[in-house]
């Protein structure tokens, strides 16, 4: 996400960091370059100009110039001008009044509706709610059944009563969400074109039928130029609160997220970033300012760590790293760990400093299956007491995984290493009395 | 209807914008200026052209202004401006005409989520059929909760066979037991739907690269064209994505869609230029008959059309 306008920013804030002085010609040459950046990352056209506007604006201004250092001042300003344009501070969706709340997603064709409902549902449930999902796209073939099956799958209730009126739909989902105890009821509604006037009004009988606290918008991660004109419309038809970017595992550059939040003032509230359910973040500006000018994100990364690792088990863990007892069984637990947390590579990108060590380098996932198939043709003794596994025990583990000898021997190699250091971090316990809480193997 | 106004009643707003706004900024200026360049920078680079082909184009046009104007006079841009988008699109067409004329003649539709696909099928389904052609669909994206069921739908409304396993299946072998099918039984045209994809999953990638191989096993040939469909809302993202479909499975056309909104589409114009993708369709409405074969030179006269023109 956000990875080539990262990239870019990277090598540019490269070439201007070295300068030992910065001259109004040498600011003007580099905000035509962040214009040029940002228009091929689909930033709209306008949003661009304001900011480059007010970014030198302030460039200009004699503590620039006058600066020691005036390469890092621009960057500054870029960084906090990011952060005005994504939005400050971080937003959340308004739950408030009397359950069940509804909640109204709509947004064009092929945007990512259902999908997103899906995963708000899910979202929503792991935070103690009790979601409902209403099936109100009557046009789209099949879109009722695919909420069905996306309900079904994640075992969460559909009200999809098989009739045409889409108000109607919505308005008898709240009557079977107080029935059967719902809290909230996530009204999944037809893509449509902002010009559709008729299309248009149909979302606003809606909204008076149902009186939702929280409209969102979702919009493809990947739009160009008109992005903001669909977001406008349907602000102004709708006045929405929030919006959604989905498709952002592309590696689309994201710019359609910075013109949204800018033309409609509206704060971004989720990021779909992945076909599996759980693909969703919440969205930090200040967090994505960072991580769009390649400064990572090591917040999101350690939340999302609490999040899935569970905490006993991390203490339990903590405990016998300083016991020195770690084990090859431990270590199969970090990578299923790790993997709960999302793809590598999306929790690599979140490091700091990172992102551009790892450009054209592979992440191989299949490796890191061959490393637990290793492990799992082990004995449990195996496992425990690796200092057993000796020559015949490895052949017999390499045919048992399918991978070869040496293979195996490069695995027993790394979690001595690994032993090795998780030595060094029990002493370093002794010495300072503290224990990361949530330790990785790598 | 001739198919220029039909074309340029689809772009009307594409054309209201677009071509109004080019027309508007000419007449602004008494002369060709470094401003008038600007403002059409700024114009194609709000149609999603991107700065590469913008300042390409622009670059050609001010080119053949110097050969042409001694007076200065605005009003030729626009004409060299229409020429000029035109050469950029010809080529690519005029290479590599369809290449539909085998028994069965095989269509692998791709692309991301949420592009279109299963519309365009439909759509082109439509359009074949106007042609008296047999047509047989293959359900192909057996990932997406309910995509059998779109396209069984639509193969309802239209009366053409739809060839399916149902959800989870392997859609290679979907594709092949219906190029099979459509072999045995004497179809004109296969149509295969897949799941629609991001380009820069890999195991996705290799799926389609197998349903690919998996068709070349029934017909070496097979698929006579791999047809991209891209959202016309889509912005420079859409050259990455063209770039990588290419590469793994042998895109042979474009068709955009989603063009009835105020989305200009502009994007087809870097993949045209860049990796000579010819465009095939234009998806201009939500209707069934909404789609339009591609004639390069009407779609650049449409695009940059006022409404002086006429037929």
């Amino acid at each position: 996400m956000f990875d080539q306008l990262t990239e870019r920013f990277e090598s540019f804030f490269k070439k201007i960091r070295g300068h030992g002085k910065l001259s109004e010609d040498n600011i003007r040459d580099s905000m035509r370059e962040v214009r040029r950046i940002l228009l091929e990352a689909d930033v709209n056209f306008k949003v661009v100009k304001d900011f480059i506007g007010r970014v030198q604006e302030k460039a200009l201004g004699q503590e620039v110039i006058k600066s020691i250092t005036p390469g890092q001042q621009v960057i500054k300003i870029i960084h906090d001008e990011l952060i005005v344009l994504l939005g400050e501070g971080q937003s959340r969706l308004d739950l408030s009044g009397l359950p069940p709340i509804p909640l109204m997603i709509v947004g064009l064709q092929g945007s990512g509706k259902t999908t997103f409902c899906a995963k708000l549902a899910l979202h929503l449930r792991r935070k103690g709610k009790f979601p409902l999902l209403a099936a109100a796209d009557v046009y789209r073939p099949a879109a009722i059944d695919q909420l069905k099956q996306l309900g079904k799958q994640l075992d969460i209730p559909v009200w999809a009563p098989g009739q045409a009126n889409p108000v109607q739909i919505c308005k008898d989902a709240l009557v079977e969400a107080r029935k059967t105890g719902r809290d909230v009821v996530l009204m999944d509604t037809a893509g449509r074109l902002h010009i559709d006037q008729e299309m248009m009004d149909e979302l606003v009988k809606i909204r008076e039928a149902v009186k939702p606290p929280e409209i969102l918008y979702v919009a493809d991660g990947m739009g160009g130029q008109d992005a903001v004109k669909a977001a406008l419309e349907f602000a102004a038809k709708l006045d929405f609160n929030g919006v959604v970017l989905t498709k952002m595992d592309g590696d689309s550059k994201g710019g359609a997220a910075l013109s949204i939040r800018a033309v409609t003032g509206k704060p971004i509230r989720f990021i779909g970033n992945g076909e599996k359910p759980d693909a969703l973040e919440e969205f930090h500006p200040d967090r994505m300012a960072s991580r769009i000018l390649g400064m990572g994100d090591i917040v999101t990364l350690v939340e999302k760590a609490q999040e899935t690792v569970d905490q006993e088990s991390a203490e339990k863990l903590a405990e016998k790293i300083a016991r020195q007892e770690f084990t090859l069984e431990d270590f199969l637990d970090q990578f299923k760990q790790i993997k709960k947390m999302g793809s590598l590579d999306q929790i690599l990108g979140m490091v700091p400093g990172l992102g551009k060590q790892l450009k054209g380098m592979e992440l191989d996932e299949k490796e890191l299956k061959h490393t637990e198939a290793i492990i799992l043709s082990m004995t449990l003794e195996e496992r425990r007491k690796p200092h057993l596994i000796n020559g015949s025990r490895r052949k017999r583990i390499a045919i048992g995984s399918g991978t070869s000898v040496q293979q195996v021997n490069q695995l027993l190699k790394q979690y001595e290493q690994l032993r090795g250091m998780m030595k060094s971090m029990g002493k370093m316990k002794g010495r300072r009395g503290k224990m990361p809480k949530i330790p990785f193997p790598m | 209807m001739g198919l220029f106004s039909k074309l340029k009643n689809g772009l009307t707003k594409t054309r209201a914008k677009l071509g109004g706004q080019i027309r508007s900024i000419i007449s602004s200026h008494s002369k060709i200026s470094e401003e008038l360049y600007d403002e059409l920078e700024e114009t194609l680079i709000t149609a999603d052209v991107g700065i590469d082909s913008t300042l390409a184009i622009l670059e050609t046009l001010r080119e053949k202004v110097r050969k042409v104007s001694t007076n200065g006079d605005p009003e030729i841009i626009y004409d060299l401006l229409t020429d000029t988008i035109d050469e950029v699109m010809r080529p690519a067409a005029e290479e590599k005409p369809l290449n539909l004329g085998h028994t069965p003649s095989v269509i692998l539709i791709v692309g991301v989520n949420g592009s279109g696909k299963t519309t365009t099928i439909a759509k082109l389904t439509y359009h074949f059929l106007k042609q008296n052609k047999k047509v047989l669909l293959a359900a192909a994206d057996t990932f997406r909760a309910a995509a059998t069921e779109q396209i069984v739908e639509w193969g309802d409304r239209l009366g053409v066979q739809v060839i399916q396993q149902g959800h989870g299946a392997d859609p290679a072998a979907v594709a092949f037991d219906a190029l099979q099918s459509a072999k045995a039984r004497g179809f004109d045209i296969l149509i295969v739907d897949t799941a629609g994809r991001l380009h820069n999953k890999a195991n996705l990638m290799h799926e389609l690269e197998k349903i690919y191989r998996a068709m070349k096993k029934q017909d070496p040939e097979a698929p006579h064209e791999v047809f991209l469909v891209l959202d016309g809302t889509t912005g420079q993202n859409a050259l990455q994505q063209a770039k990588i479909f290419q590469e793994t499975s042998g895109v042979t056309g474009l068709v955009i869609t989603k063009l009835d909104g105020t989305a200009k589409g502009g994007a087809v114009i870097p993949i045209c230029r860049e990796l000579g993708i010819p465009l095939r369709f234009i998806g201009i409405g939500e209707k069934m008959e909404d789609l339009e074969p591609f004639d390069p030179s009407a779609f650049a006269r449409a695009l940059l059309a006022s409404d002086e023109d006429s037929e």
